[in-house]
């Protein structure tokens, strides 16, 4: 390998890092939804693409940038994924019917109405975020003069990375250290167990609609300054989010930082070492693999060394 | 009566043509027999042996790529890709069914799900053998009149209709209905649910391969974002079984004609044209809050609804 190939793969590997982190963000909404519910949301990707065009239009009518509307728009999209939840979801729950999957396909309707109404109100052009920082970017020679690789960091592509962190870490404390956290938690342990703690489970499960609204919401937003946005994008990240969940494991927030991780990882190597159009190809390859090889996901791996010790 | 009934249907089928419909309604009439195939396709995996498929595109697809590729590499008639796509769509089944099946209820959903994105992106992307995002065109028209269409589709809808009856009548099909409602005691009971749901996949994606082949012959096109669809395809085949009745035997039926005949008087009004998505979308959620059963699985329901509304309506 010659340093040029040497830089190719570091740069590769940094796009890839830098995308599984906004990738994770998605993951955990849907694997806190999954794991709380027990069902998957298959409007994942339409919350997230509904927020990229609230983003959008905040940032054409009022100029706000992107990354402040994660402030507007994550909260908004908590109150309308509770709606979701209340208003739709729990009314089938209580129904009678012959397929369990009746929710599923519930959301996979919810979907479809939601980027059906994309296109009729916003046309299906591609639109994207004329942000100023846009192409900005951090290079390594700026700051080592007589480094043997030159590589670069994307300005908006790093600051995206950064907010999925600070989110990540924020969701973290909020499972771990407050009390309705911990409730969404053990409901998802055991739902039953909950109930006779004294968890209302009922408001639980809005919350954790709410709260899976809202990361993704957050994702979408973090999304717009590095990424294009039209209304069919929202079946491919409901797919990426699937991807995610069974890569990290079902229900786990650690493995679906990871699966984020190895998937954004794995796509950018994709798309640098064999084409752009075979990325999607990828992203099933690893998952196909996975449900394979690996079938609890990372968490699986993850529980093993916890009880080896 | 009840007993002669499915003869009787038949007998309509069959002399249907005869009454000088046009070539539009036999259009129709063709699709929403099509559809009634591919509905009872998923109806036999998703209905009967409760393993819901959200990627019936992935069987349609290779089953209409199956003959298209065989017309356009070799020039035999794409007719023959019928029988071939049998044997095509079976091995593609057993392998999906080696990777999917080992998950259960929405994770088996979401799998297929994207087995049928998987095969959709492979097909743009092998342009050497698909021709890509171009496309198949099948250059002679066997018929221009669609009679022989029709006939055909019919013999492959009866032959469907059949099969799936026998085999929920049968031993099978029991076992089928077993793993829907209760998969660890099916298991417990001695019944090897790997193979009896591999055996239900396979029947259905074989059915709808079948399917598949047809409509390359009869629409004389397919490019990759027609017959691997996620919209179009896959989730119309669930409609169609939700809003007929899951666990039919005629729900597929009665849905392809509500559906069929819905998309194209929607697809027929000017403005609300583009909009076919949501009102379909809000036509599921209806449907799944109130007629989770579909309308011949809830039909007892509707009737007391509506008979219950007609007794308030005289009395007043």
């Amino acid at each position: 390998m010659d340093a040029v190939q040497v830089e190719v793969l570091l740069q590769t590997l940094i796009a890839g890092i830098l995308l599984g982190g906004l990738y994770a963000l998605i993951g955990i909404g849907m694997t806190l939804i999954m794991g709380v519910m027990k069902i998957i949301n298959l409007a994942h990707g339409e919350l997230m693409m509904v927020a990229m065009y609230l983003a959008y239009w905040l940032f054409v009518l009022f100029n706000i940038d992107p990354y402040l509307s994660v402030f507007i728009a994550a909260p908004l999209m908590f109150f309308f994924g509770m709606a979701i939840q209340k208003y739709l979801i729990n009314p089938v729950l209580k129904v009678e019917s012959i397929l369990p999957e009746n929710q599923v396909i519930l959301t996979v309707g919810i979907g479809m109405v939601l980027a059906n109404l994309a296109t009729i109100l916003f046309t299906s052009d591609y639109r994207s975020v004329p942000v100023e920082y846009a192409s900005d970017a951090w290079y390594l020679s700026d700051f080592w003069r007589d480094s043997p690789v030159e590589l670069s960091l994307s300005v908006p592509w790093s600051i995206s990375f950064l907010f999925a962190v600070v989110i990540t870490v924020a969701l973290w404390f909020f499972l771990t250290r407050t009390d309705t956290g911990k409730s969404i938690r053990a409901t998802a342990q055991d739902m039953d167990a909950a109930v006779l703690m004294g968890v209302n489970v009922e408001r639980m499960r809005l919350i954790t609609f709410g709260l899976g609204a809202a990361l993704v919401g957050a994702a979408g937003c973090l999304f717009i300054p590095i990424y294009y946005l039209y209304p069919a994008l929202g079946g491919r990240f409901t797919l990426i989010a699937f991807v995610i969940t069974i890569l990290g494991g079902l229900g786990s927030t650690v493995g679906a930082i990871i699966g984020g991780l190895i998937l954004g990882i794995f796509e950018s190597l994709t798309a640098t070492y064999v084409g752009m159009g075979w990325a999607p190809v990828g992203r099933f390859a690893i998952f196909i693999a996975a449900l394979i090889f690996l079938p609890g996901g990372v968490a699986s791996i993850l529980r093993r060394q916890r009880l080896g010790k | 009566m009840r007993k002669y009934q499915p003869y009787i249907m038949l007998l309509l089928l069959l002399l249907l043509p005869l009454f000088g419909l046009s070539t539009y309604m036999m259009h129709i009439l063709i699709l929403v027999i099509m559809w009634s195939v591919i509905g009872m396709a998923w109806n036999l995996l998703g209905g009967y042996c409760g393993q819901v498929s959200f990627g019936h595109a992935a069987f349609f697809g290779v089953g209409a790529y199956t003959a298209g590729i065989l017309y356009f590499k070799t020039g035999i008639s794409a007719w023959w890709g019928l029988p071939l796509s049998v044997v095509i769509v079976a091995a593609e089944a057993l392998i999906i069914g080696f990777i999917c099946l080992r998950l259960r209820g929405p994770f088996f959903a979401l799998a297929t799900l994207a087995m049928g994105e998987v095969l959709r992106v492979t097909a743009e992307n092998l342009r050497g053998f698909t021709q890509g995002a171009l496309g198949i065109l099948i250059k002679e028209r066997t018929w221009v009149e669609k009679t022989w269409y029709y006939y055909i589709i019919v013999l492959i809808a009866v032959g469907a209709f059949v099969l799936v009856k026998k085999i929920i009548e049968s031993k099978l099909g029991y076992y089928f209905v077993a793993i829907r409602e209760d998969q660890d005691a099916a298991e417990s009971l001695g019944i090897n649910t790997t193979l009896y749901k591999t055996i239900a996949l396979t029947i259905s994606a074989v059915l709808t391969g079948i399917a598949g082949a047809f409509y390359t012959n009869y629409m004389g096109y397919i490019d990759p974002e027609i017959v691997f669809a996620l919209h179009d395809i896959s989730i119309i085949t669930i409609m169609v079984v939700m809003v007929g009745g899951v666990a039919t035997y005629w729900g597929p039926v009665v849905g392809a004609v509500i559906m069929v005949l819905l998309a194209e008087l929607i697809r027929s009004l000017p403005r609300i044209g583009t909009a076919h998505q949501t009102l379909f979308g809000i036509l599921l959620i209806l449907i799944i809050i109130f007629l989770p059963n579909g309308i011949v699985g809830d039909y007892p329901k509707i009737k007391r609804i509506l008979g219950f509304r007609r007794r308030v309506g005289t009395t007043s």
